[in-house]
């Protein structure tokens, strides 16, 4: 479904991604993890358009995504969550969801689609009036990825869910990653959290610093003890 | 110690220099051409105003829009105490010649204007450089037509009508002097400790301040020493036109000091140099098409923003510079032994 | 008393139009983080288009509200058209560049615009023509005239129509999302282009407007007139907070009244230093403005 070959992305003058190929298979969840500054977002980023790759090419059920303004990709049927949940804080709620869906003109499909969205997450019906910004950070992170769901993505991308969350909230998220999964959408997930992310993920690549270095089933990744040593802390 | 002591050698050199052109130059073509003498006056003193401004716009990234402002204070300041407060100089210093008298009176003048814009500096920048970036440009902007306003109001100064009979105490040598003292000065200022702060506060006032650089004392250091040069260089056009109307100080005139360093390329001192000059040659090749002028220029400018941000010089020199010898140093630091370029002065802080 | 009411009234006037041009500036800052000192010009250019349409269309119409309504409003168009222009070739190419560049390039389109005016609706004041026939209106014991009454509901009703559109409305809300967070609206889909073009197009209306308006109350135009009116409209957008809908209104009410009574009871040449001292004070204590949020700017 989505196909990195040969990525490479520089960040200004630095080195962000070199010759980084990957695949998500069609209806999977695949997971990315390294750590910090391993340039796990930076993927991310260059698949939706907000960088650009200077080498490689991206495809998406067979169409090249290089060089497409990130409107557009996400209009293909995209939708990233981005690292640190980026939930229009000035808008409320329902605004938020509403802009999620931007692209869906019939009002009443709409409504239908927030309502869905309200029933993977019911904490956000209570919340609808409020403003985002005074969410506390797991409710934000639900908003965002119930945002992203309002464009029926086939494709969603997400940047470091369990980010900053308490345990409980964290597979509460997960929980709900997979329902979306099950109801179709394929999911790259992004994560520092490694042992969760092997868990929830059917295949796994290992970055660092920029390159790719493992890569294979998550179940087998997880008994690997090259990253039982680097990431699952063991 | 060692700073001061080799801008005070580079400056004095400087002036001889100068001196020696001028008396030369002043015998010579100049006088018999004051069409050409007056471009030179004024080419002199934008000089100044750009290359001043340059060190808080193009150095230190702090975008003030209100160089004019300081111009003003200045002028109108120099002006006042010969006009003021001259005869009583010259009888102060009534045992020297003619020359004498003249040059102790612009002398203090200049101090004077100096002394004022330095503290208008400063009265501006402390409260105002806390802000960042676009909130400066406004109080920056802000403060060259309050300035403006008040100055209109002071019956003293002259006010709408303009100040008239200030002596004509200015010429090319002072003017070229203080061209060379601000160069000198600001050239100083980028190759020492301040300069790389300066650039460091620019390029991230964040990673400044963690690496401990004090941001605000820098950048109020740069931003007086700045608005100082731009007072000076008020007191030399007041004592040359002999006139002073606020028209010659509105904000307008701040936006075409930027222009100048803005088409030479921000942060260079050699651009700001060869921004003022075209700006003061331009206009006079334009004459014949005056209302052409602004239109060209203009257009140049955003046409310049827009395909060479960096200006026709940009920073290249400067930075390049800086960077060879701060690779040195590394390198230096590392075991490879290098020998570090010249000390210049550079070392210190 | 009465003259004090008087004042108040001129000043909630001239408070208006400064709050239209200010919600140009405000919602540029807000999208592009650019203080965009052309809008002031194209308040000028709304004043010329309006100038010269009265010229053609005036008694066209049977009734002289009508000719004016057109007027305004084809004059509205023709800026909301400068604008997208401006955008398009002047501010787009250099989105990546620094913020300084921009503003550089603001300076430098101001100057063209008003040099260019000057060249080519000549540098003398202008007359602009009585669109309405003036009558007057008593109020008790005040005097007003139906043109002032008709700039201030021309002005409210504008901004209502702005406050709707904006909170309302589908590209409302995604402009609002733009000026948050520019690449999460375009995960959302939003062509951020697009947006940002609008929102000059409809700053430069509202510029438009102004400018007409104000030829309605004082009728000399000239190629300059948008210079000192544009900054104190931008001071108006700073003092309510740059960047904040309400805060441009606000702001606009507050310089207007400020000035008018300055000029009304202390001296008329301090009319325009008010303006900015009250942005200084402004600045120095409150630097978000009245309305605005995070000061002192972050990283």
């Amino acid at each position: 479904m989505l196909t990195l070959s040969h990525v490479s992305t520089r960040y200004g003058s630095i080195q962000a991604l070199t010759d980084v190929s990957l695949e998500v298979e069609k209806g999977s969840v695949a997971t990315l993890i390294g750590a910090n500054g391993a340039g796990k977002s930076t993927a991310l980023r260059s698949i939706m358009g907000l960088c650009q790759p200077h080498a490689g090419e991206i495809l998406f059920e067979g169409r090249k995504l290089n060089k497409i303004p990130t409107h557009r990709i996400a209009a293909m049927g995209i939708a990233l969550v981005p690292e640190g949940r980026a939930v229009f804080a000035n808008l409320t709620v329902l605004e938020n969801l509403e802009l999620g869906g931007y692209l869906q003109r019939d009002g009443k499909r709409l409504r239908l689609d927030i309502d869905h969205v309200y029933e993977v997450f019911p904490r956000l019906k209570e919340r609808m009036a409020q403003m985002a910004g005074t969410l506390s950070g797991g409710e934000q992170q639900m908003l965002a990825i119930g945002r992203a769901l309002m464009a029926h993505p086939r494709l969603l991308l997400l940047d470091e869910p369990s980010l900053g969350l308490a345990p409980l909230m964290v597979h509460a998220i997960f929980d709900a990653v997979d329902r979306i999964n099950r109801e179709g959408a394929t999911v790259l997930l992004v994560e520092q959290n490694a042992n969760l992310a092997l868990k929830r993920s059917r295949k796994a690549y290992v970055l660092e610093t920029g390159r790719i270095i493992m890569q294979g089933d998550s179940a087998d990744l997880a008994k690997d003890p090259r990253v039982q040593e680097a990431y699952l802390g063991e | 110690m060692k700073r001061i002591f080799f801008v005070l050698s580079t400056l004095s050199l400087l002036g001889l220099l100068q001196w020696g052109v001028t008396t030369l130059l002043l015998d010579g073509p100049i006088r018999q051409g004051p069409y050409y003498y007056q471009i030179l006056i004024l080419a002199g003193i934008n000089i100044v105003l750009a290359v001043s401004l340059n060190l808080t716009n193009g150095i230190a990234g702090q975008f003030s829009i209100g160089h004019a402002g300081f111009f003003a204070v200045g002028a109108y300041m120099a002006a006042s105490v010969s006009y003021y407060a001259g005869p009583a100089i010259r009888g102060l210093v009534g045992f020297l010649p003619l020359a004498g008298q003249d040059a102790a009176v612009l002398l203090l003048a200049l101090a004077a204007a100096a002394l004022a814009t330095a503290l208008a500096g400063l009265l501006v920048g402390i409260p105002s450089l806390r802000l960042r970036g676009d909130y400066l440009a406004i109080v920056t902007l802000g403060f060259g037509e309050i300035i403006r306003v008040l100055i209109l109001n002071i019956d003293a100064v002259g006010g709408a009508r303009g100040f008239s009979g200030i002596p004509k105490l200015s010429n090319f040598f002072w003017v070229y002097l203080l061209v060379a003292a601000v160069i000198a000065t600001v050239g100083n200022l980028l190759r020492s400790s301040y300069g790389r702060a300066f650039i460091a506060i620019r390029e991230n006032e964040i990673a400044a301040q963690a690496m401990g650089i004090d941001v605000t004392r820098h950048k109020v250091l740069a931003f007086v020493i700045s608005s100082m040069f731009a007072g000076m260089a008020g007191c030399l056009f007041g004592h040359y036109t002999m006139y002073l109307h606020t028209n010659s100080f509105t904000f307008v005139k701040s936006f075409e000091i930027i222009i100048m360093i803005a088409i030479g390329g921000l942060g260079s001192i050699e651009g700001a140099v060869l921004g003022a000059v075209l700006l003061t040659v331009l206009p006079e090749a334009f004459r014949g098409f005056e209302s052409y002028r602004m239109i060209i220029y203009s257009l140049a400018l955003i046409l310049i923003m827009i395909y060479r941000p960096q200006g026709i010089l940009g920073q290249a020199s400067v930075l390049k510079r800086l960077g060879a010898r701060m690779a040195a140093r590394r390198s230096a630091q590392g075991n490879v032994p290098v020998t570090a370029p010249a000390a210049d002065g550079g070392n210190g802080g | 008393m009465e003259s004090f009411l008087q004042q108040l009234i001129n000043g909630i006037s001239l408070g208006s139009i400064y709050a239209l041009v200010a919600l140009g500036y405000t919602m540029v800052y807000g999208v592009l983080r650019l203080i965009n000192f052309a809008h002031g010009d194209v308040y000028m250019l709304g004043a010329y288009f309006g100038f010269y349409l009265s010229r053609i269309l005036q008694g066209r119409t049977p009734y002289h509200l009508l000719d004016a309504a057109l007027v305004m409003f084809l004059s509205m168009l023709g800026c909301a058209i400068c604008g997208l222009l401006m955008e398009r070739f002047a501010y787009r190419p250099v989105r990546r560049a620094s913020r300084l560049t921009m503003l550089i390039i603001a300076i430098g389109l101001s100057l063209l615009i008003e040099n260019a005016g000057q060249l080519i609706f000549g540098a003398n004041p202008k007359f602009f023509p009585q669109l309405i026939p003036e009558s007057h209106i008593k109020l008790g014991g005040l005097m007003l005239t139906n043109q002032q009454v008709i700039v201030l509901l021309t002005a409210v009703t504008l901004m209502i129509l702005l406050n709707l559109f904006i909170y309302r409305s589908r590209t409302g809300k995604a402009m609002r999302a733009v000026s948050f967070n520019m690449d999460a609206a375009k995960l959302m889909g939003i062509d951020t282009d697009r947006i940002i073009a609008l929102t000059f197009a409809l700053g430069s209306a509202l510029a438009a407007a102004g400018g007409i308006l104000v030829s309605i109350n004082i009728p000399g135009i000239d190629p300059l007139m948008g210079v000192m009116t544009g900054l104190k409209a931008f001071v108006a957008a700073v003092l309510g907070g740059i960047g904040n809908i309400f805060g441009a209104v606000l702001g606009g009410l507050i310089l207007g009244l400020a000035e008018v009574m300055v000029a009304g009871y202390g001296s008329s040449t301090y009319r325009d230093a008010i303006a900015f001292l009250i942005l200084i004070v402004i600045l120095l204590f409150k630097p978000a403005g009245l309305l605005g949020k995070g000061a002192v700017e972050k990283v």
